[in-house]
């Protein structure tokens, strides 16, 4: 491991927009863009699935201040997918602007433009719909050859091959495995299989998805958005549309939290048409309502591990299927399945013969799920953590050892990850530094607090991955300015978690000078190098080398330049920080010279562009334990005390990976002990408000406690792995698994409600 | 449309209102652009703002309420602000940063009431303002150390 001494990157260093947030500037879409924009509104649909017989606008339309109202006889006929990935997308393209078809409630049936919000809901009450009902396929399970179709449509596109099949509701489908599973179970003195359920959560990010579009002074699209993918979202407006993508403009202010939300465009589209139709500014933000049943959740998953072992708890066989539910439409249906197996498998890389994972990706008609945090493994370490929680009892063994056994140590191939190799892996260090911070072996047996408390403890490891290995590319383009200081211009986007500091701190590190000298800007298609986007925690890993890269580039051409100004060769020339001397003759010349000297009868810029790619995907690792105290009359779980540790490798910032961290175990708490999803009418999520949408205050949470354990991954920038999604990962199983501690009752369904645990405590 | 009258952030003002518009968009619309929505059902915190020196939400309140009433945004007690935020800062703890004008106005009420809070008064003072990003510890962990430093006589994290 390398340890070395770092100036900036590995330090606490403050975010540079942090005053900024903390003092209410106005920095977000909502406070940048210009009044007078037209109010867009979207009219949904009751039913789940439904054929539009007929749509009156005319009466809708003279309400005064009503601009114009667009129904799907107005949109192009060209289907795409809104999923923020790569082209060609692994999402089909099975969208419409507006769709005669509506497919669940809350799907969009027409566009009202007005100069004010009374106008547009006057409006959306006017217009008259007649719907010929279908029956619709609510369930998970009866979706697959289900007689009703929800894209019974003939131009439904998939950009890839991922084994979907529209005429049987089927998205996507694979099998993968290594070694000869079947044999290998046959052969275990113990065979368990259980089957887990989570549902469609919500990330819940306190701004609500906004976009703002007008025409800019070169009549082109311009359009402002909270969003986490510029890039993607200018290709697929351009598809959309239908117009080329050169005369489109993305950018992003300041972003109110994305957690992959905005790793969609689910609202670009809409305010975007209106612009083209009006040649008016327009803007749409959704209500909070909006964001619960028409947003972009968690895809429901319901997850069969069978898992075979020794009787001394050697896991010698895992076989997982995953039963993914991707809503009305696809987007991100074909990835985040991949996860739940791909990133829950290996960790278990230290014992296992034989793996296999299976999956299938359905169609309902309920709302599309996207992109959250985690992003599918999430939902497999779940269902697999558990069921090795599950094997611990059963053996009579302490799971924390069961897993020392067991787990993925560094300089292994993982076979169930692609044979990618453990570089950098300090799960072994994570474990053993957890169970002695937390106290395990005093927490682990269970307690009876003597006034119908319980207090027990559980435990789960976690991992993800970096990026997504050769396909994501991060680029930075970095220039000199007058004064020596530096202005570096990403595509990827800082939602909050800091990357636009992170990657200062790396060019920092690089160029020998202080923070406080270089200017971040990003991101923005017309000026941003291009970036694949924040997501599949990405941005430190990729981006972050490409900031090295481009240092090293720039560096050489400040050396050249200097050395014209010194006379002398490259070859004599060292780079200094603050100036390039001439190690011959002992001279140097300052950066501020060096940069107006580009500025005077030039040909070289001191300035330098790099992109970065990446053939692996090293996998950041956790440990979770998680104490409780269980209330036998109530149900009641509180969260007494959660301790993590965590190998990011190097953490670049480490107080913002602790934030991270804290704030991803925090939103988990919420998806394992109170945020619930309940399908009412037509499907529709009875948890439409943040007043039903429980998410977890300051007083749910109990203690935190975050450490580090470093690693140093060869292929990252100073050693360096990724922090963002990983944390969201272990607090599911550990509490649950707590919970069975205190009760002697497996909950394998989330969110594990306090009336249900009473019920079942009443029950025996 | 009804004339209210009141002062903003300090200034007097006089408008014509609608009678139904909520004071969350009023002020918004005078500039005060630190006040953010983030829910329709009063959960969340995001758009607390003072009246009359008490923290209350301005997406539940009527202008035509303030009528008459002194009310304060962040916009206009940045100084206030400025002595204990640099304290979160130092912590990441300001995040995607949607929520802390919310909870910066409404620890800046408790202070006043309660000027050496502990951990669990902090808690339960802020409880109503929602943050999905920063797990509220480091939120904590911030006010913890500015009130630390301040008992110490320290001068304020610049
Ligand atoms: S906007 Fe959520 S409480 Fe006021
Ligand atoms: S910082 Fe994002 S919601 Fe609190």
């Amino acid at each position: 491991m390398q340890n070395k001494n770092y100036r900036s990157v590995n330090h606490s260093v403050r975010k540079k927009d942090a005053m900024q947030l903390l003092l209410g500037k106005p920095v977000y879409t909502q406070d940048v863009v210009p009044d007078g924009a037209l109010v867009v509104k979207l009219l949904r649909s009751p039913h789940a699935n439904a054929i539009i017989e007929s749509i009156d606008t005319a009466v809708a339309k003279k309400v005064p201040g009503v601009v114009d109202i667009y129904t799907w006889q107005d949109v192009p006929a060209t289907r795409f997918a809104i999923a923020g990935q790569t082209y060609p997308e692994p999402s089909p393209y099975d969208r419409l602007i507006l769709d005669r078809h509506v497919r669940f409630a809350g799907d969009a049936v027409a566009i009202i433009a007005a100069e004010n919000e009374k106008a547009a809901e006057k409006a959306m009450k006017l217009i008259k719909v007649s719907y010929r009902v279908l029956e619709a396929v609510l369930d998970l399970h009866t979706a697959l050859d289900n007689p009703v179709l929800v894209h019974p449509e003939e131009d439904w596109f998939p950009p890839c091959e991922v084994g979907g099949d529209p005429k049987r509701n089927l998205v996507a489908s694979e099998v993968s495995s290594s070694g000869d599973v079947d044999a290998v179970m046959a052969d275990c003195d113990i065979v368990l299989e259980h089957t887990y359920h989570t549902k469609a959560f919500h990330q819940a990010m306190m701004e609500t998805f906004c976009t703002h579009t007008s025409l800019d002074r070169y009549g082109r699209l311009h359009v402002i958005s909270s969003t986490q993918i510029v890039f993607h979202t200018r290709r697929i407006l351009s598809r959309a549309l239908g117009i080329p993508k050169s005369r489109i403009r993305v950018e992003k202010p300041r972003i109110g939290g994305g957690f992959g939300a905005k790793q969609t465009a689910v609202c670009e589209v809409y305010p975007a048409f209106v612009t083209m139709k009006t040649g008016r500014p327009a803007m749409i933000v959704y209500t909070r309502e909006e964001a619960q049943i028409a947003g972009s959740p968690r895809h429901e998953m319901e997850i069969t591990v069978k898992l075979g072992a020794d009787r001394d708890g050697r896991i010698r066989a895992l076989d997982l299927y995953t039963l993914s539910n991707t809503g009305a439409y696809g987007e991100h249906g074909p990835t985040t399945v991949g996860l739940s197996g791909h990133k829950s498998i290996p960790l278990y890389t230290g014992s296992l013969e034989a793996h296999r994972f299976a999956y299938d990706v359905v169609y309902t008609n309920t709302q599309a799920a996207g992109a959250y945090r985690g992003y599918g493994a999430t939902q497999g370490i779940f269902a697999v953590e558990s069921m090795v929680n599950e094997l611990a009892e059963k053996l009579q063994m302490d799971p924390t050892r069961l897993r020392d056994l067991n787990m993925v140590r560094e300089g292994m191939i993982m076979p169930a990850y692609y044979d990618e190799p453990a570089n950098a892996c300090a799960l072994d260090r994570c474990m053993e530094r957890c169970r002695e911070i937390f106290g395990w072996e005093e927490k682990y047996p269970v307690r009876d607090m003597g006034n119908g408390k319980v207090r027990a403890a559980g435990v789960a490891m976690a991992m993800q991955g970096s990026c997504i290995s050769n396909v994501d590319v991060g680029s930075a383009d970095i220039s000199l300015t007058e004064d020596g200081t530096y202005t570096l211009r990403i595509g990827a986007a800082d939602m909050g978690t800091g990357c636009d500091t992170i990657l200062a701190q790396m060019l920092a590190e690089c160029m020998d000078c202080s923070v406080d000298h270089v200017a971040v800007f990003g991101a923005d298609t017309d000026a941003s190098p291009y970036d694949s986007g924040s997501y599949a925690s990405s941005t430190t890993y990729i981006t972050g080398k490409a900031v090295e890269k481009a240092c090293t580039d720039l560096k050489k051409n400040i050396c050249a330049i200097g050395a014209e100004l010194l006379g002398c060769t490259v070859d004599e020339t060292a780079f200094e920080g603050t100036c390039v001397r001439c190690l011959t003759s002992g001279k140097t010349v300052s950066l501020s010279d060096i940069a107006y000297k580009t500025q005077v009868g030039s040909h070289c810029a001191a300035q330098a562009s790099a992109t970065h790619s990446s053939p692996i995907s090293p996998p950041p690792f956790m440990v979770g334990m998680a104490e409780i105290e269980l209330d036998k009359l109530t149900g009641q779980v509180t969260l007494l005390d959660y301790m993590a540790v965590v190998d990011c490798g190097t953490p670049i910032n480490p107080a913002l990976a602790r934030i991270q961290a804290e704030g991803g175990i925090v939103q988990a708490i919420g998806h394992t002990l109170m945020e619930n999803i309940t399908p009412g009418t037509g499907g529709k999520p009875m948890e439409a408000s943040l007043m039903q949408y429980k998410i977890p205050t300051r007083l749910d949470m109990g203690h935190l406690r975050v450490e580090f354990e470093q690693s140093y991954e060869p292929t990252g920038p100073f050693g360096a792995k990724s922090i963002g999604e990983i944390v969201i990962n272990t607090p599911a199983p550990a509490i649950a698994h707590a919970i069975y501690r205190a009760t002697g009752k497996w909950y394998r369904e989330l969110p594990i409600l306090p009336e249900r645990i009473a019920m079942d405590l009443a029950e025996e | 449309m009804m004339e209210i009258r009141l002062k903003l952030n300090g200034k007097t003002i006089t408008d014509h209102i609608d009678a139904d518009l909520l004071l969350i968009d009023f002020v918004r619309r005078h500039g005060c652009l630190s006040v953010k929505r983030g829910c329709e059902t009063a959960n969340c915190g995001l758009c607390t703002v003072l009246m009359d020196g008490k923290p209350v939400l301005s997406c539940s309140l009527l202008a035509a309420r303030a009528d008459g009433h002194e009310i304060y945004t962040l916009e206009g007690l940045q100084q206030e602000a400025e002595a204990f935020v640099g304290f979160i800062a130092d912590e990441g703890a300001d995040q995607c940063g949607f929520c802390n004008p919310g909870y910066v106005m409404n620890t800046i009420a408790l202070l006043r009431e309660n000027p050496n809070p502990t951990d669990d008064e902090i808690r339960a003072y802020l409880a109503g303002n929602l943050c999905r990003c920063s797990g509220y510890e480091g939120q904590l962990r911030g006010i913890r150390r500015f009130l630390n430093s301040r008992a110490e006589g320290g001068s304020h994290a610049e």
